[in-house]
């Protein structure tokens, strides 16, 4: 059982029973219950609807988890498909939504997925095992860790539907009770739907359990809702009649606090230890008292506004922990659970006065818990998660050292309690334990890494840094229930410039407002020119969002065409489409194939954004590989943007073949827009393979007309009136000049429209454009004139392409203009472009002599071609050949003798 | 003693090239000034390039401008500085090991600075990428000698400065430093198009007159000097100095020559370095002597020390050089030269063996005055590899002249192929 994500143990996959029914139109067969045997164990597994599941996912640690809704295969009994209802784990709720949740989400809390984007039609042979879940009233606390076992029990308190949580009723999660033994034949004792006040005192084999017809019904009904992208809470009349089936038990509430103590599953104790120890004892000295106070206050608060308020579990805790823990022996465990009861003794006084009425009216009860379950928990959750962490520390050193010898042994002495008594969470702690152990020495290694950062972070800030960041900085896998003021702590330090001890003037005058607005880094309202190219790309993007399918575009251009801008505006409507709800959510990642040093770190820098890990790029190229085509489905599309695509070249094309690769795998939900350069780039470097994957969605960005560059400039400027209308036009028709050698501008309006029209084909570079505009901004203002005018444009597109070789030419010394005279001299002679120097210098001999000059020795006539050399007016071989060097002009001969003859 | 230091020291060369600049060219120092003070208060990124030729005083001009910048409180206080050179940075990675140092981000980071090279860039990247126009000290970036930047693999620190500078991040000023007119072609076109295209050309078009006047402003002791009588005295002695004929014609030499100011530098040190208590002025004659070192020829100098043989060889290469118009040559055709120079003059007094001779030329191969011919290979046997003279025959010539004790025949042999 090892390694139902680890080993690929191989699992065979059988249905139980007749069909229940069939689709004779899709020619499927419906069941009840599907079995699951792993090859070379004796036990079978049965999975029938209505039950909590595990299914793979791209994380062994933490697998998928859902409720399965409906079996079916096709005719032949090949395919097995089952529609499931998920759930999301913390680590699936994006960060930045997380704190919506307004408290410390618990390690093995689980959320009712009603998001719309998600296929809920799963292979069966991607189930792993069935898992408990419990569904937790609202403002239950989750159970306090009393216990060492590894259950698997996972707790489901509320609702996510990609924007807001919300309160979730039981009925949703409810779910048949496990069989107890599962290699049982079918037909498992179903208790009756219990919905009683009285099940609260009851043993945890009762259970509730809704007529699997209705709950099957409300569930597809959930489906179908789900798959119309509406949420939950738009249907009550189907909630309603759920409500009324099922009701929150006591007792159901009972047993998940007991068995919170159990409940360190793997991933949860890896990131326990991996909280550096510094880091937990100021968390707990400072948290503890904080929360302490902080629950009282608002426990009184609380207590005046709603004087009758409902069953609290802290009392429940406290009541019935004992309880259980007289079936516990582990001296240590008992030791350090102690603590959550000095928190919940605290509060009886308080709790004690109210009755425990647990069988509130679920409908009128979410209403009616919403606004105070939310203030309590916020503070109690990080207690908790502290002391639970503070107890992995101190207890997992022995733990592993007995485990490791003792493993072997414990699991043949549970197979055979399993076949005798039947325990039915047999299945899920064998799971973790063997799950647990190949990653053990892989995490102490870890926590030694970690303690050595967190000496070198007190140095720094004993060192009195100026980075208040590096404080906070904490290892990659820290719970994040560890600092209640800090819930987000940044994975890496990212150490940013110091900010600046005086502030930034702002603009004074329009000039200098219009130069701000003109900056290239300046956000432009919209971008104008672009509506086309900015439609297809939303439309593009949007359906493959909508359809939660992916692909590749390819978006071609010249610089200063305005590519990756419209792409990051296209992203920005398109998030604020997905706030407002009315796409799914999607995520979007952005790799710039210049800003990185090697075409493998793409992988890298891919797979950090993606999930924050950090990886070698070997290991996340394999990381990402099985993220993108593991069956198991994405919850959210992910839109990749690839700016420079041509610098991922590598000789293999790999990482271009994987990049294109990805989105064509059916679970991908990948779209990937790649920028480059180069229109036919695909067909210039890609391999076949690679060049067919990319597809041919093609756009290409032409550069900008003259029209279109003023339109951009005048709304950017937008109402500022800082040009003239003429000026503007000036620049946005000289964009890029040819090079000649005369600076031939005209500032006369007659003639500049046929003088302009050949320079704005070019290039249409929208940065060029702008810089020359805020040049002639700086230059109006140094003349201390109003608005800019034609003057200062011609100034300013002067100074930016106006050849500077013939200014050096006229500028240097008169030796120096005699050799480039000899030069060309010699040219003339020779019939090449090229000659020696010796050749040269007999030539620049004779003309020192007819110019009446003093002629210059050999050391400074070299001296004086390595100057020329310097400036690239000549081009030179190396040195060290002395008087045989070679010498060619880098100017034009025509220019050399124009810039000698003006003067 | 202590005058001569003092005088040494009383200008420093910067505020020579300053002096130089300003009336000349009032308008890059100001717009440099504006640019850069723009980028410290008012947090606008910016790039330009300094071009100019060597000793043009590019470097000089921006140290002039931040110098004139710290005076402001508030860029003195905001503005960080990383100076790179392309010289020592030769490529992105020690680059960006420098710039993390320079902004004083490894101890943020421990020694994570020092790990891989995409680290380095991810981080400073992410470090440049957290600061905004508002809120972040700007960041001024000089890159001298910028023309070897761009030849960086992918040229990927140039395209990330421009493109932070282009981009609503920390605000930096790139200052670009370079003496090739051409940079601006050796960048990529991404690059070329991420960059602002401002240039500032340093481009000094003096005439003589104000190269005088530079001289003497270099030469002039200024009036707070603590000795007010020697100044004086010594201000006076530079005036008649600068007025007198042969100085006004080396000056010439020199201001025709080049027009850099390294190199009348040069030249008025080697004359003040002979001043001393003895001797309070510079003379006209240390100013000829000094043009003298300066415009010597170093391989005429070269010459100067050989053996007579070698000088022989060196001849009879010259003359090889005439008849077959520049071809390469061996040893034993210049050999053969020179014996018949010998069998014309029947006189043994040269008469070397052919070892002495080999000898002799492997010397001259060392002093590089010839060398072998690109390609031949180093299997053929010495005697017959090809070779080239890398000297001119004016300074053939001209070393003759100054041999000592030259034999008059060997003269002879060397204005005419068969005296």
């Amino acid at each position: 059982m090892k390694s139902f994500g680890r080993l690929r143990v191989r699992r065979f996959y059988t249905w139980r029973g007749n069909p229940l029914s069939s689709n004779r139109k899709l020619r499927t067969h419906e069941y009840e219950s599907l079995a699951i045997r792993v090859d070379g164990l004796p036990r079978t597994t049965v999975i029938r609807t209505g039950q909590h599941i595990l299914i793979e996912g791209d994380d062994d640690d933490n697998p998928f988890a859902a409720k399965v809704v409906r079996l079916f295969g096709d005719e032949s009994g090949q395919q097995k498909k089952a529609v499931v209802q998920w759930y999301v784990r913390v680590s699936e709720v994006p960060p930045s939504k997380l704190k919506l949740l307004g408290r410390d989400p618990h390690p093995r809390e689980i959320f009712f997925y009603q998001g719309g984007n998600c296929d809920d039609e799963v292979n069966a042979e991607s189930i792993i095992r069935p898992v408990q879940v419990k569904h937790l009233d609202a403002d239950a606390s989750f159970p306090p860790s009393d216990d060492g076992d590894d259950d698997e029990t996972l707790y489901v308190k509320l609702a996510w539907d990609s924007k807001v949580f919300r309160i979730l009723d039981s009925a949703l999660v409810a779910s048949p009770p496990r069989h107890p033994n599962p290699s049982l034949p079918p037909s498992p004792p179903r208790s009756p739907p219990a919905a009683t006040p009285a099940s609260r005192t009851s043993s945890r084999c009762t259970l509730p359990t809704p007529d699997p017809t209705v709950l099957r019904r409300a569930a597809l009904g959930e489906v179908r809702r789900s798959r119309a992208a509406a949420s939950a809470g738009k249907n009550p009349a189907a909630m309603e009649a759920l409500h009324s089936e099922t009701k929150l038990s006591a007792s159901k509430c009972l047993s998940a606090k007991r068995r919170h103590g159990t409940e360190r599953t793997p991933g949860v104790r890896k990131k326990l230890q991996l909280c550096s120890p510094e880091k937990t004892v100021m968390v707990r000295e400072d948290a503890l008292t904080q929360l302490l106070d902080e629950e009282l206050e608002k426990e009184r608060t609380l207590a005046k506004r709603v004087p009758s308020s409902p069953a609290r579990s802290p009392t429940l805790t406290h009541r019935l922990t004992p309880l259980r823990r007289t079936n516990k022996s582990l001296a240590a465990q008992d030791a350090v659970s102690l603590k959550p009861f000095v928190i919940t003794c605290r509060k009886v006084p308080l709790s004690e006065v109210e009755s425990p009425t647990p069988t509130r009216d679920n409908s009128s009860s979410r209403a009616a818990t919403t606004p105070c379950t939310k203030e309590p928990k916020p503070v109690r959750e990080p207690a908790l998660g502290d002391l639970a962490e503070e107890e992995a520390k101190n207890s997992s050193p022995p733990r592993s050292s007995k485990r490791k010898s003792a493993l072997k042994v414990s699991y043949r002495i549970r197979k055979q309690l399993n076949l005798m008594d039947g325990q039915q969470d047999l299945n899920s702690d064998e799971d973790d334990e063997d799950e647990f152990v190949p990653s053990k020495e892989l995490q102490s290694s870890s926590e030694e890494e970690e303690a050595e950062v967190v000496v070198k972070k007190s140095r720094v800030s004993s060192a009195g840094s100026r980075t208040p960041r590096s404080s906070t900085r904490t290892p990659r896998k820290t719970p994040r229930k560890n600092a209640p003021g800090t819930p987000r702590t940044p994975r890496n330090a990212t150490p940013s410039i110091p900010s600046r001890s005086l502030p930034a003037r702002r603009p004074a005058n329009v000039l200098e407002e219009a130069r701000t607005r003109l900056h290239v880094s300046s956000v432009p309202e919209s971008l104008p020119c672009r509506e086309q190219e900015f439609q297809d790309i939303y439309s593009f993007v949007e359906s493959k969002i909508t359809d939660g399918t992916g692909g590749c575009m390819y978006i071609s251009g010249v610089p200063g065409t305005g590519k990756t801008a419209t792409v990051h505006e296209v992203m920005r409507c398109l998030q604020h489409a997905a706030d407002t709800d009315e796409i799914p959510p999607f995520h979007f990642i952005e790799i710039n194939g210049m800003k990185m040093t090697d075409p493998h770190q793409a992988y890298v820098q891919i797979l950090q954004k993606l999930t924050g890990q950090k990886a070698t790029a070997d290991h996340a190229a394999a990381l990402l590989e099985k993220r993108f085509s593991n069956p198991a489905p994405r919850k959210e599309t992910t839109v990749l943007l690839v700016d420079e695509l041509d610098l991922l070249w590598t000789r293999k094309q790999n990482v271009m073949y994987n990049l294109f690769n990805w989105p064509t795998c059916r679970h991908a939900r990948l779209v990937v827009l790649t920028i480059a350069n180069t229109m036919d780039l695909p067909e210039r470097v890609m391999i076949n393979r690679v060049a067919s994957r990319l597809g041919l969605t093609r756009m290409s960005f032409q550069p900008y007309t003259f029209r279109q560059l003023q339109q951009i400039i005048t709304s950017r400027l937008n109402k500022v009136k800082a040009f003239e209308e003429d000026a503007l036009q000036l620049v946005s028709r000289k964009v890029k000049p040819a090079p000649s050698p005369v600076p031939q501008l005209l500032p006369c309006v007659g003639s500049l429209s046929s003088l302009l029209r050949q320079v704005a084909a070019l290039s249409g570079d929208a940065r060029r454009c702008l810089d020359i505009c805020r040049r002639a901004t700086e230059i109006c203002e140094l003349s201390a004139a109003g608005l800019v005018g034609m003057s200062h444009v011609m100034e300013a597109l002067d100074e930016m392409f106006s050849s500077a070789y013939i200014t050096a030419i006229k500028c240097a010394s008169t030796q120096e203009q005699l050799f480039l005279r000899a030069v060309i001299a010699e040219f003339r002679r020779l019939g090449l472009e090229e000659a020696t120097f010796q050749q040269v210098f007999v030539q620049h001999q004779a003309l020192c002599r007819v110019e009446g000059l003093q002629p210059v020795g050999v050391s400074e006539g070299l001296a004086m071609c390595q100057r020329l050399g310097g400036c690239r007016l000549l081009l030179l071989e190396s040195s060290r050949l002395g008087v045989l060097q070679r010498v060619r002009l880098n100017v034009s001969q025509d220019d050399v003798l124009y810039a000698l003859k003006a003067d | 003693m202590s005058k001569r230091k003092l005088k040494n020291a009383h200008l420093p060369i910067g505020e020579c090239v300053s002096q130089v600049l300003s009336p000349v060219s009032p308008c890059p120092c100001r717009h440099l000034e504006e640019l850069l003070k723009r980028t410290a208060v008012h947090g606008e990124s910016n790039s330009v390039l300094i071009v100019g030729p060597r000793g043009a005083g590019k470097t000089t001009l921006l140290r002039c401008v931040l110098r004139e910048l710290s005076k402001e409180t508030e860029v003195q206080k905001n503005l960080l500085q990383v100076h790179l050179n392309g010289l020592l940075q030769t490529d992105d990675r020690v680059a960006l090991k420098e710039i993390t140092r320079q902004l004083h981000l490894e101890n943020v980071v421990g020694d994570k600075v020092f790990g891989s090279f995409a680290e380095n860039l991810a981080f400073l990247l992410e470090a440049l990428k957290k600061g905004d126009r508002s809120s972040s000290r700007p960041v001024l970036f000089v890159l001298d000698e910028f023309d070897l930047f761009a030849h960086h693999k992918n040229q990927t620190l140039l395209y990330n400065l421009f493109d932070v500078s282009q981009a609503a991040q920390t605000p930096i000023a790139v200052v670009g430093i370079s003496c090739r007119l051409d940079v601006l072609e050796l960048l990529e076109k991404r690059v070329k198009s991420r960059f602002s295209h401002r240039q500032i050309h340093l481009l000094s078009s003096l005439t003589f007159p104000q190269y005088l006047d530079r001289v003497r402003a270099q030469l002039r002791l200024p009036d707070d000097f603590p000795d007010g009588s020697f100044a004086e005295e010594w201000n006076a002695s530079v005036k008649s100095l600068c007025e007198d004929g042969s100085v006004d014609e080396v000056l010439r030499r020199h201001f025709h020559s080049s027009t850099d100011f390294r190199s009348m530098h040069a030249l008025l040190m080697l004359c003040l370095s002979r001043v001393s208590v003895a001797k309070p002025a510079i003379r006209p004659a240390d100013l000829l002597d000094a043009s003298r070192l300066c415009s010597a020829d170093t391989k005429v100098n070269m010459l100067r020390g050989l053996s007579v043989l070698e000088l022989c060889l060196i001849i009879a290469m010259k003359h090889l050089n005439d008849v077959y118009r520049g071809e390469p040559f061996n040893l034993q055709m210049v050999h053969n030269e020179f014996k018949k120079f010998l069998q014309r003059k029947s006189n043994s007094m040269y008469n070397f063996e052919h070892p002495v001779v080999m000898k002799a030329f492997e010397h001259l191969q060392q002093l590089e005055l010839i060398r072998p011919v690109d390609g031949s290979s180093a299997k053929t046997q010495r005697e017959y590899q090809l070779m080239r003279l890398m000297l001119d025959h004016s300074q053939i010539m001209e070393a003759l002249q100054k041999y000592p004790q030259c034999p008059t025949d060997i003269k002879q042999w060397a204005a005419s192929a068969f005296a």
